[in-house]
């Protein structure tokens, strides 16, 4: 069977599985809706957390960038794991035991302040808009190579997919949904990877592999890569080229980034008990590890592929997979000193090569020569991924609009029935909108991610550490914090990567040689800065709020998630 | 639960988050970023030691810091008795 076909059959049946799982898990009450009614098995939300948490881009695009960015890429592993420690041991059970629907409503509720409340909607709203953008990107992106449909087209079918389960399901659809979601992801992940380490190493773990010698010799796979990286001009492979500084900010703003994202905060609030919200940090991130430690063995093994099979070869005897996506534009040869070979080399004058990194995990089993059905099953693989976490973040959008800002803020009295219905339509609504950036991307995607993560670094986390571990905080020293951290980082992020203020810049006028990937981390601290000087010179919170501090901190008491 | 004890717990909890916040700081940013070129010299089977921190080694560290933690949390919340009953 050709790879078409086997596409079809495979995505078709993950999708009446995720329709399934939709039907049978509606939400019938805003409880449900928005928390999964609180009874969530820790293990199901672990694996629901991870799907959550792995998109289009650690599934797609990851591998990838590790595979030409090479010790580099190691800013996302750590960067996308670590935040996890941070999440179990300073966050998910203080905030299970608090109690409430979502980030805002503790960030309110804490700091006694609508404005602080308003202050965090704006930020998971933007937060959430700009992440939704990418997934249904990447959607169209696997629906235009596999179903040879156009990206377009891509993008309506996924909106429909999602549209089914997360309005009519909210958060107990989703997280159903999620927990096949994993499987189906992590299956379509390991397969290829475990293929490709057998045949390159004769080692059928991955994670061992790539420390492996290269089956038939006595050289060490990392080695003969760093070899072939000289001889092209690249850095070597184990070493990148980022200065340790850079690396060291961007992979802290992406650690607290990951800690302060209220779509991974949420899931944290559909467990049973302060227990279970701890334990499940620690599964997500397992079935996160799983993945994440693959990740850089399929990097390596794709890299020693890829330039093997092209470097100095003739391009008349170029594979299948080579025309199959010279067609979809993200891979282009250009015969520079027309001899009819393919030069792939460091330097960009003599370069003739252009490969898009998004494609290496998706080319990945064409390029080892794997069975169709391998091929097929990758697809759904990174539709499961990026449809995940569509849905996770499609929810925060429509509870922050229904619950933080409607029922918390406008119209406090509206029933459940209607506060559902109103959760609904705004589920709706947030797929038209992401169904648009799907389809007319921003240029700048791949920047307001970054974007994404420093804000969240630069405004919820210190709002929510602070607000657990130090009483005294106030609602003038958070306002004030989370206002400055953003403003800073938005500042940067607007004049060094965006370019929307001033003259043209170039990584010579960063401050302290720190990128805008890892501004967060400076907004962090300036955020941390501001709020402890301005709290302390204001009164301190009013007794309630204290004693609230009080029994957020240990775990006794804590019943389900509820409204008041 | 009285005011004393309830410091107590704090305090014990606070101690255990210093020590798994050190260990996550020394594999990830220590061992994975700031001296990852020098701890390159060392190989383990095929990997430079520094490049292994940074790619897999923190990694597999974290699940066990969180594992940890809620051993000894649980173990916390039944001693002073503030556990969550079935």
């Amino acid at each position: 069977m050709d790879v078409q076909l086997w596409t079809y059959i495979i995505v078709g049946i993950t999708f009446a599985i995720y329709i399934g799982i939709a039907i049978w898990s509606r939400a019938g009450s805003t409880k449900e809706f928005y928390v999964a009614g609180g009874g969530v098995p820790p293990l199901a939300n672990g694996m629901a957390t991870a799907a959550d948490w792995m998109s289009a881009a650690s599934f797609i695009s990851m591998a990838g960038i590790i595979s030409f960015a090479g010790y580099d890429g190691a800013v996302y592993l750590m960067g996308w794991t670590g935040g996890y420690v941070l999440l179990a041991l300073l966050l998910a059970p203080y905030l299970r035991k608090f109690g409430k629907f979502t980030v805002p409503d503790f960030i309110g509720d804490r700091y006694y302040s609508n404005t602080a409340r308003t202050v965090a909607v704006l930020c998971a709203l933007f937060v959430s808009f700009t992440y939704v953008a990418g997934q249904m990107r990447g959607v169209g992106v696997v629906f235009s190579r596999f179903l040879e449909v156009d990206i377009d087209n891509g993008v309506y079918i996924g909106m429909a997919i999602v549209f089914f389960y997360a309005v009519l399901g909210g958060m107990k659809g989703i997280t159903y949904t999620q927990v096949a979601q994993y499987v189906i992801l992590i299956f379509a992940f390991m397969v290829p990877a475990i293929f490709i380490s057998i045949q390159l190493t004769n080692n059928p773990i991955p994670q061992l592999g790539f420390g492996s010698t290269v089956s038939g010799t006595e050289t060490y796979l990392l080695d003969k890569l760093n070899g072939l990286h000289e001889e092209l001009g690249f850095a070597a492979y184990t070493n990148g080229s980022k200065s340790i500084i850079d690396v060291f900010f961007i992979t802290f703003a992406l650690m607290v980034g990951t800690a302060g994202l209220p779509h991974v905060i949420v899931r944290f609030f559909t467990v049973p008990r302060v227990k279970d919200a701890r334990i499940s940090a620690g599964y997500a991130l397992v079935f996160i590890a799983i993945l994440y430690t693959t990740a850089p063995a399929v990097a390596a093994f794709a890299r020693t592929n890829l330039i093997e099979t092209v470097s100095d070869q003739s391009y008349s005897e170029m594979p299948g997979w080579f025309s199959n996506w010279e067609k979809t534009g993200l891979l282009t040869f250009e015969d520079k000193n027309n001899d009819g070979k393919i030069q792939y080399v460091a330097d960009k004058e003599q370069n003739e090569l252009t490969i898009d990194r998004d494609i290496m995990v998706l080319a990945n089993p064409e390029i080892a020569n794997l069975p169709n059905w391998v091929i097929a099953l990758v697809a759904a693989g990174g539709l499961a991924a990026a449809l995940s976490t569509a849905a996770g973040l499609l929810l925060v959008i429509s509870t922050s609009v229904s619950h933080d800002l409607v029922k918390k803020q406008i119209a406090p009295d509206i029933s459940d029935k209607a506060e559902l219905w109103l959760a609904r339509g705004a589920a709706v609504l947030a797929v038209m909108v992401a169904g648009y950036f799907g389809i007319n991307p921003p240029d700048y995607v791949a920047a307001v991610v970054a974007l994404a993560f420093g804000l969240a670094a630069a405004s919820f986390f210190p709002a929510i550490i602070l607000g657990i571990f130090y009483k005294r905080m106030n609602k003038e020293g958070a306002i004030a914090g989370m206002v400055t951290g953003l403003a800073i980082t938005i500042f940067y992020m607007a004049r060094y990567k965006l370019g929307w203020i001033g003259e043209p810049t170039t990584s010579e006028d960063w401050w302290f040689g720190i990128s805008p990937e890892g501004f967060g981390t400076v907004g962090m601290i300036v955020n941390f800065a501001v709020s402890l000087v301005v709290s302390n010179v204001r009164a301190a919170p009013p007794q309630e709020v204290q004693e609230i501090v009080d029994n957020i901190r240990f775990p006794r008491g804590a019943g389900a998630a509820q409204d008041h | 639960m009285d005011k004393e004890k309830m410091k107590l717990y704090w305090k014990k909890n606070i101690k255990f988050l210093t020590i798994l916040l050190i260990i996550w700081f020394v594999v990830s940013y220590v061992a994975g970023i700031l001296m990852a070129g020098p701890l390159n010299e060392i190989k383990i089977g095929g990997f430079p030691l520094g490049f292994w921190f940074a790619q897999q080694g923190s990694i597999y560290v974290f699940v066990a810091l969180i594992f940890i933690y809620v051993s000894w949390m649980n173990k916390l919340d039944k001693e002073f008795d503030v556990d969550e009953k079935e």
